[in-house]
């Protein structure tokens, strides 16, 4: 493919400049141009060429609900149906970990059966963790557990796990069988990947709405919720981990005489088991993470605390709901990555759970029943003493107040400085594009960085953006995601770098990393609103926060993947410490530092919808607007262009990277 | 030599690319490079015929992208040739169905494989009775016949240890062991030993010829290592670009090379290695006082002590002990100098 630019126009930086050039022009006097020539179309997009997709797809929804059937039944039927199916299982777990099985409603509810006490289910994950995990993560899932029992989060806490212990299991199931179709019929993968694609970048709020209109208010919808948001991921590892299974062990396989049955069950699936289990891992991490964001339509628990305390701003509350989250994602985590692990080191002693589950499931019955006998002698071993319970609320609520009253002119300083001098002018820049132009821009630097596909791609994407009247929403997106971006690269490679160099620094960073990235997307909201009220730039503080650890994480891994006889050679050619970095190191974690960069996009994006919340102007925004009127429309109109935004820094930034990769001789 | 034949491979051709099985069916009578480049396609490899028979060490010696591996794959129909015709035992390996082929891999084919490719989650026990396990075998069968095996490739203490606890002589003894415990008619091993050390390569070497001694299994053995060839094979077949390019005993090899290309790789073994008495004897076996007796099948190298102790010449004798010629230290002394052969 040879694409015929103008000669000036070859080398990379003249075209990128060339490029910037023309978009700062446009932005800066495309107002004066408009007011010059009187053609209003040069800033705002002709309405009389707006799609009314909004408008269709609302009909559609109420269509589907009222109307639709498939002759035997009708589609509010199917949903009702499947409602049923996962409510059944979701109230039996829910009964057996917080409420207890009772017969007969309110007043004349006689229990059957109390709910599993805290002793057994604290006693029985630790045990799961000493078999998995050894000592040391015993102790930490102990104490996390012990910490929601002392600080009376007990209650909530067993509704969001047994929320999580429904969802993951059908995500996870799910994603395995679509995995294997897509593994088996490269037509299925074909047309279920854009599927994945937007399901992974249309943000959670957009589809909120419309399992709100299919599914109602409650436990189930917020479970529909968290399964399409948990799943996309483990199918794509399921696909991923069967196609990298070598080949040669296919061939064994064949020639030991394996039908494909036997093939995929018995080859396969086995020998992709550490990578599935990282899809695992995905799966339980992402639930959690809609733990909160599931509760605006929905579901119990700590996500419906944190909220309620957020919506009271009563700050201690949210605090310590918020960490209750936190303290299970850490637990459940841990767990689920031993599990992984424990494969290439089985614990002889306690090996057992892992070749006879069944005798754990005994041991667990057994513990359950004990306890709950006990229980009824001593009500302490049932339900955590009430007297005991801790507070930090009131502690939290000093912090911040103290804080605040401290150091509030500081803060007030660094934020008008910031707004002023960098993020006003960046938006400034961004909102004064003309739309057509930025289609344009856009169409051309796909064109240049993989070819006239992409070009084209992006160009449309851009253009289905402008035509949905949401061009400028979707600009303030952009800068404050590109701002966004911008410092946590700027802050990220750097410490990235640094770990991937040392081994100490390493080591520190990767556990803090790797403990941000196990909080739900929402609990960063917490403390940066207490801190800088709501606007723009608790936003953007946010989303850095949010999206740093991929930069770090990249970087320190492209550093580090580096061939040791490549630094060897550039020490030996008398390089000193920083040549090695800068003409060495640098070059050579091109793709990776690009990836991270991907990554960092991706999850800023996220983040922007949620930072909606605090009272931005974007697209977020009108993805808010939209659930609160519970408008399906305008909600997945807006989530689709912010999917469409992900999707050209995604097409855009991949292209780069592989281009590097196949520049520095790194693709095979 | 009218040993049956095993397999029969004939007018074998795989070509990668866009319809290329239409292309080839269009002009088998001559195709040459720039036709296929033409239409786009790659050979891997290009009209090989050979008959693997019943009992030998059939080497496949070749360099990286030489097409042996797609030829052994072809053989044993993991991959299917684009044109040309495979009968094993004499059925056609071609036109069988999934289900036979299944049929066939478990009770009649064994492989062995460069990067061992066990399966980690087993362990060596549950490795080797893997094939008898897919095919149904009961338990306590299947793992009397698997401890058969692994005690025959002399790992009976590691039967629970599983593929990453092992050395990599140590995986490959388990890869054979699996190989071995369908009982195969034919036994196809892909550069077993080209990623160990070559200690363990030498070791293992040994240990092939003496389970081959045991077994007497039909072998299609793939190296890049002429030396490695010269020292297993009964005979051997030499690719190019994917085309054989000559298939001769060791010996014939070294002393009659078709090509400039088959030379290179003979230069460098010592010919005293390869060469057996019965070429090099003076044909006749007259009354006299001789040395002693010497099977015509020993390589010089292997008498080059016992004959220079004397002046006198030895007998060499035929398969069935009668005297058919001689040998005496000058003939060595000349052979070992590169000196031109007889005849």
């Amino acid at each position: 493919m040879s694409i015929h630019f103008p000669n000036g126009l070859r080398k990379p930086v003249y075209f990128w400049l060339f490029l910037f050039t023309c978009t700062w022009l446009l932005s800066n006097y495309s107002f004066t141009l408009y007011k010059a020539l009187g053609a209003r179309w040069i800033i705002k997009f002709p309405s009389a060429w707006e799609w009314q997709l909004d408008v269709w797809i609302s009909s559609f929804m109420t269509w589907l609900v009222e109307d639709a059937g498939f002759g035997l039944f009708t589609f509010r039927q199917l949903t009702r149906f499947l409602s049923a199916l996962i409510e059944a299982p979701y109230n039996a777990m829910r009964a057996l970990l917080a409420d207890g099985f009772n017969s007969g409603l309110g007043q004349h509810a006689v229990e059957i059966f109390p709910a599993m006490s805290w002793v057994a289910i604290t006693l029985l994950l630790v045990l799961l963790a000493l078999c998995v995990g050894g000592r040391s993560l015993a102790l930490l899932v102990g104490g996390c557990f012990l910490y929601l029992a002392t600080f009376g989060q007990w209650q909530s806490a067993m509704v969001t796990l047994a929320s999580i212990a429904i969802a993951v299991p059908i995500g996870v199931i799910g994603g395995l069988v679509l995995g294997i179709l897509a593994y088996r019929s490269e037509r299925f993968e074909r047309l279920q990947r854009p599927v994945l694609d937007l399901m992974q970048t249309v943000p959670i709020f957009a589809y909120l709405v419309p399992i709100l209109f299919l599914f109602g208010f409650g436990p189930v919808s917020a479970l529909v919720a968290t399964i399409i948001y948990a799943m996309p991921p483990m199918v794509r590892v399921v696909l991923v981990a069967l196609q990298s299974v070598p080949e040669p062990l296919h061939e064994a396989g064949r020639m030991a005489g394996c039908t494909p049955r036997q093939m995929m069950w018995r080859v396969l699936l086995p020998s992709a088991l550490p990578t599935l289990m990282v899809g695992v891992n995905q799966v339980i991490m992402l639930s959690l993470n809609m733990v909160i964001i599931a509760s605006i339509i929905g579901a119990g628990g700590l996500g419906y605390d944190v909220l309620a305390a957020l919506r009271r701003l009563d700050i201690g509350g949210g605090i310590e709901a918020g960490m209750a989250i936190v303290v299970i994602a850490i637990a459940l985590d841990r767990l689920s990555q031993a599990f992984t692990k424990s494969d290439s080191s089985p614990n002889q002693s306690f090996g057992f759970v892992r070749s006879k589950p069944l005798l754990y499931f005994v041991i667990a019955l057994m513990v359950t029943i004990t306890m709950a006998l006990l229980g009824k002698v001593w009500p302490v071993v049932q339900n955590y003493p009430e007297p005991m319970v801790l507070t930090t609320g009131r502690f939290w609520d000093e912090v911040i107040k103290w804080i605040n009253i401290n150091f509030f002119e500081v803060f007030e300083t660094v934020k008008t400085a910031l707004l002023t001098y960098f993020l006003l002018p960046v938006k400034r820049f961004f909102v004064g594009i003309p739309w057509a132009w930025g289609i344009i821009a856009l169409g051309l630097a796909g064109w240049r960085v993989s070819g006239a596909k992409l070009g084209l791609l992006c160009a449309a994407l851009a253009g289905a953006i402008a035509a949905n009247g949401l061009w400028r929403e979707a600009m303030i997106a952009v800068y404050l995601c590109g701002v966004s971006v911008l410092l946590a690269t700027a802050v990220g490679i750097p410490l990235g770098v640094w770990a991937g160099q040392s081994e100490s620094a390493n080591k520190i960073l990767s556990t803090l990393v790797d403990t941000l990235q196990t909080l739900p997307s929402f609990v960063y909201l917490i403390p940066v609103v207490m801190l800088f009220r709501v606007g723009e730039f608790t936003a953007m503080v946010a989303i850095v926060i949010y999206a740093m650890a991929p930069a770090l994480r990249y970087a320190a891994h492209g550093i580090r993947e580096i061939n040791p006889q490549v630094i060897e050679a550039g020490k030996v050619s008398g390089c000193t410490h920083w040549q090695l970095l800068w003409r060495i190191k640098l070059p050579l974690a091109v793709p990776s530092l690009l990836l991270g960069l991907n990554q960092t996009i991706m999850l800023a994006l996220s983040m922007l919808v949620i930072t909606a919340l605090v009272g931005t102007r974007d697209l977020g925004q009108e993805v808010y607007i939209a659930l609160t009127k519970a408008n399906t429309g305008q909600g997945i109109v807006a989530g689709l262009a912010v999917a469409f935004i992900a999707i050209i820094a995604d097409r855009i930034l991949s292209a780069l990277a592989k281009s590097s990769q196949a520049r520095l001789g790194l693709v095979t | 030599m009218n040993q049956s034949v095993l397999l029969d491979c004939q007018g074998l051709w795989k070509v990668y690319g866009p319809n290329a099985e239409k292309f080839l069916r269009g002009q088998l009578t001559s195709i040459d490079q720039t036709a296929l480049e033409k239409a786009h396609l790659t050979a891997a490899v290009r009209d090989a015929n050979l008959q693997i028979r019943k009992g030998e060490i059939f080497v496949i010696m070749g360099l990286s992208g030489s097409g042996k591996s797609t030829l052994v794959r072809c053989l044993s129909r993991l991959i299917k040739a684009t044109a040309g015709s495979i009968r094993f035992e004499g059925q056609d390996l071609i036109g069988m169905s999934e289900r036979e082929l299944i049929e066939v891999r478990r009770k009649k084919m064994g492989m062995v494989f460069q990067h061992f490719a066990l399966l980690p989650h087993l362990t060596v026990l549950q490795n080797v009775s893997f094939p008898l396990d897919v095919q149904g075998v009961r338990l306590t069968e299947r793992e009397v016949r698997a401890r058969e095996m692994i005690d025959l490739v002399g790992l009976t203490d590691r039967e629970t240890a599983y593929p990453r606890e092992l050395s990599g002589g140590q995986q490959q003894r388990v890869g054979i062991a699996r190989s071995l415990v369908g009982d195969p008619h034919l036994w196809f091993l892909d550069e077993p030993f080209s990623a160990l050390d070559p200690l363990i390569r030498h070791e293992m070497q040994n240990e092939f010829l003496r389970l081959q001694n045991k077994l007497h299994k039909t072998i299609i053995f793939i190296t890049h290592d002429f030396e490695e060839a010269v020292r297993l094979a009964d005979r051997i077949a030499v690719m190019k670009d994917g085309e054989i390019v000559q298939i001769a005993t060791p010996e014939q090899l070294v002393t009659s090379p078709a090509t400039d290309y088959v030379e290179e790789f003979t230069r460098h073994i010592p010919k005293t290695k390869v060469i057996q008495l019965v070429t090099i004897m003076q044909e006749g076996c007259p009354a006299g006082s001789y040395a002693g007796d010497l099977k015509q099948s020993l390589k010089v190298a292997d008498v080059v002590t016992q004959v220079g102790q004397t002046s006198r010449p030895f007998r060499v004798l035929d398969h069935d002990g009668t005297p058919v010629g001689t040998v005496d230290r000058q003939k060595l002394v000349s052979i070992m100098l590169g000196q031109e052969l007889v005849e």
